[in-house]
């Protein structure tokens, strides 16, 4: 196997026995980057020189027999709404597509601090509205397993670069399912925290109360090692969680006997593919066969989740975006007559039509005479929604249910009707508003195609999450198999290659 | 003059002046073109909001935030902050140590 496709614990032990050097793991992740990226198209900026040379710090570390950190010279993908100090961070916006963040998000700062390498920055649905990343205002990420479809979104680029093995490892961001919904696509795992888990601060903030940055592995110990790193408290973020979370290594048991696994009805009807459910079913008699009791329970307000998210999120997303004004970063546009009108052409010009549609929807629901009826109204089916997750949890320890009611959709297939865009989330959205953890894990096959299963737990209970993957990818194996990505073969290659820098 | 079906009535929730005037506050300019594409997507995604009122909330608190968190305070201490010249580096406009916009009176 090529290195680019290892787990990340395994090339940390292969580092720590000097049988691999860190820059050999960067060069085989932008071999692979050299040949599959222009079909998969998850990068909107790579880094080789920085990543290199902060490679070769790591092998120079170990050479003078320092103990190096769990993830010290592992790449890592990040997703471009993630602030990253002097690399270009453009939520694939036009109105940001120059912006050079003068500061690091915490979890930047923290992947830093531990020597992870940073190998660029990653697609996504402009401002991480959407589903798809039909909507980045530069190009669409293609799926790694069909060519033709979506990698899902919001965070598209860093679901495909997993899964095509253009990097080890890669953060997104969730706000309604834009981490899950891309990883059950792309046959990967991907972890929406807990609210409060990971610190928010430097990432661009999108719907404030549902965002969460989260990992993506391609196996549970791997992402187990990246929320290691990215949790915990942080005093530049007011909703951070002052506990410090565990170790959660320390759950990577391969044991389910006896834990209580409830089976959300209302995600298991009307609009789930057949063939999805036939794969979650075959994944829950495997659980029912490691010795979990599986049982129905029933989440009433579940209908509800989409209108109320639809809501929520535009009307937090129109109060974040008003910065984007054309006056202090980003882009302005020319030719204005005074102030106002410098607002409105910067606006209307730098925004896509999602983002637009989306500062529209939010506005009218906060605008007076309407707040009541839909803001208000929406805050309050939230708190219903948050309940029955409060009470299902009184009986059981974890809830599965499908991450999408489809598997990946063709590219075009879902742009002209935002409402059918939308409801592709509608297995997702919930667990944003309850603000509880979710993670996707690879569950099987439909059609060659990946399909994923979605674990849901108690506010901050990730390790009882991944105790659950650990144990399910240990006896199945779904998460071993790979894209058939085609590469590109002999002097196209050799052009392609010239990209990576030689050595010296 | 056509008459609307009761459907199109209820469809009917957002109209074109309304959309003008939310357009105003969002501080977006609102092509002749489009105006059509936006009532009518604003309108079957309104429509489909209307399902919440099915639910009954007299009694219901609503959460705007998930955390059980009080405020946040700190010290009113000087701290480090990003010099200057590191704020300006993005402004599409500047002027000595200042921001520079178009009129505004």
């Amino acid at each position: 196997m090529e290195l680019y496709y290892y787990p990340a614990y395994q090339l940390h032990q292969r580092l720590v026995k000097k049988e691999i050097k860190a820059e050999e793991i960067c060069r085989s992740v932008f071999n692979r980057v050299s040949q599959v990226e222009d079909k998969i198209k998850a990068f909107i900026t790579l880094t080789y020189e920085q990543a290199l040379a902060q490679a070769k710090k790591v092998d120079e570390k170990i050479a003078r027999h320092e103990k190096i950190s769990p993830l010290a010279g592992i790449p890592v993908a990040i997703k471009d709404n993630i602030c990253t100090e002097g690399l270009k961070t453009t939520c694939a916006s036009r109105i940001l597509e120059n912006f050079i963040p003068p500061y690091n998000a915490t979890v930047i700062n923290l992947l830093n601090q531990v020597d992870a390498i940073i190998i660029g920055k990653t697609n996504l649905d402009e401002f991480a509205m959407g589903s798809s990343t039909e909507n980045s205002a530069f190009f669409t990420t293609a799926n790694p397993w069909d060519l033709e479809r979506v990698p899902g979104g919001s965070s598209g680029g860093s679901a495909a670069a997993v899964a095509a093995g253009e990097t080890i490892l890669a953060l997104g961001s969730d706000t309604g399912g834009s981490i899950r919904q891309p990883a059950a696509f792309c046959g990967v795992l991907g972890l929406k925290p807990t609210y409060g888990l990971v610190s928010r601060f430097g990432l661009v903030a999108f719907a404030s109360s549902l965002d969460q940055i989260g990992p993506f592995a391609r196996n549970a110990t791997d992402l187990a090692w990246l929320l290691n790193v990215i949790s915990g408290h942080d005093p530049l973020d007011s909703t951070s969680r002052p506990e410090a979370p565990p170790d959660y290594t320390d759950f990577l048991v391969n044991n389910v006997r006896g834990l209580r696994v409830g089976v959300p009805r209302e995600y298991m009807i009307e609009g789930i593919d057949v063939q999805v459910k036939q794969v979650i079913n075959q994944a829950l008699a495997k659980l029912t066969a490691l010795g979990a009791v599986v049982e129905e329970v029933s989440l009433l307000h579940s209908k509800y989740a989409l209108p109320t998210y639809y809501l929520i999120a535009p009307a937090e997303a129109s109060s974040n975006l008003a910065r984007y004004d054309g006056v202090r970063y980003g882009f302005r546009a020319d030719n204005a007559v005074d102030m106002i009108d410098m607002f409105k052409k910067t606006r209307s010009q730098g925004f896509g039509e999602e983002v637009k549609r989306r500062i529209m929807l939010g506005t009218y629901a906060l605008s007076a005479g309407y707040y009541d009826a839909y803001y208000l109204k929406a805050l309050k089916v939230r708190t219903l929604i948050k309940q029955d997750f409060e009470k299902a949890f009184s009986t059981f320890d974890v809830l599965v249910s499908p991450v999408t009611p489809t598997p990946a959709f063709k590219i075009g297939e879902k742009t002209g009707d935002p409402l059918q865009m939308y409801m592709s989330d509608i297995c997702t959205l919930a667990i944003n508003l309850a603000g509880i953890p979710g993670l996707s894990i690879p569950a099987g096959f439909v059609n060659g195609l990946p399909v994923g299963m979605q674990l849901l737990g108690k506010p901050f209970s990730e390790g009882t999450l991944l105790q659950v993957a650990y144990t399910f990818e240990q006896n199945t194996g779904f998460h071993l198999k790979k894209p058939a990505l085609k590469v590109v073969s002999g002097q196209e290659a050799g052009q392609a290659s010239s990209l990576v820098p030689e050595d010296q | 003059m056509d008459i609307m079906t009761e459907k199109e009535a209820q469809k009917q929730v957002i109209t074109t002046s309304q959309v003008e005037h939310v357009a105003l506050l969002a501080r977006l300019e609102l092509k002749e073109a489009k105006k059509d594409i936006y009532v009518n997507q604003l309108n079957d995604i309104l429509a489909y909001m209307q399902m919440l009122n099915e639910l009954d909330t007299e009694n219901v608190t609503p959460t705007a935030h998930v955390l059980p968190l009080c405020n946040v305070f700190r010290q009113d201490e000087v701290g480090q902050h990003i010099p200057v010249e590191k704020v300006l580096a993005n402004a599409p406009e500047k002027e000595e140590q200042f921001f520079k916009v178009p009129r505004i009176v």
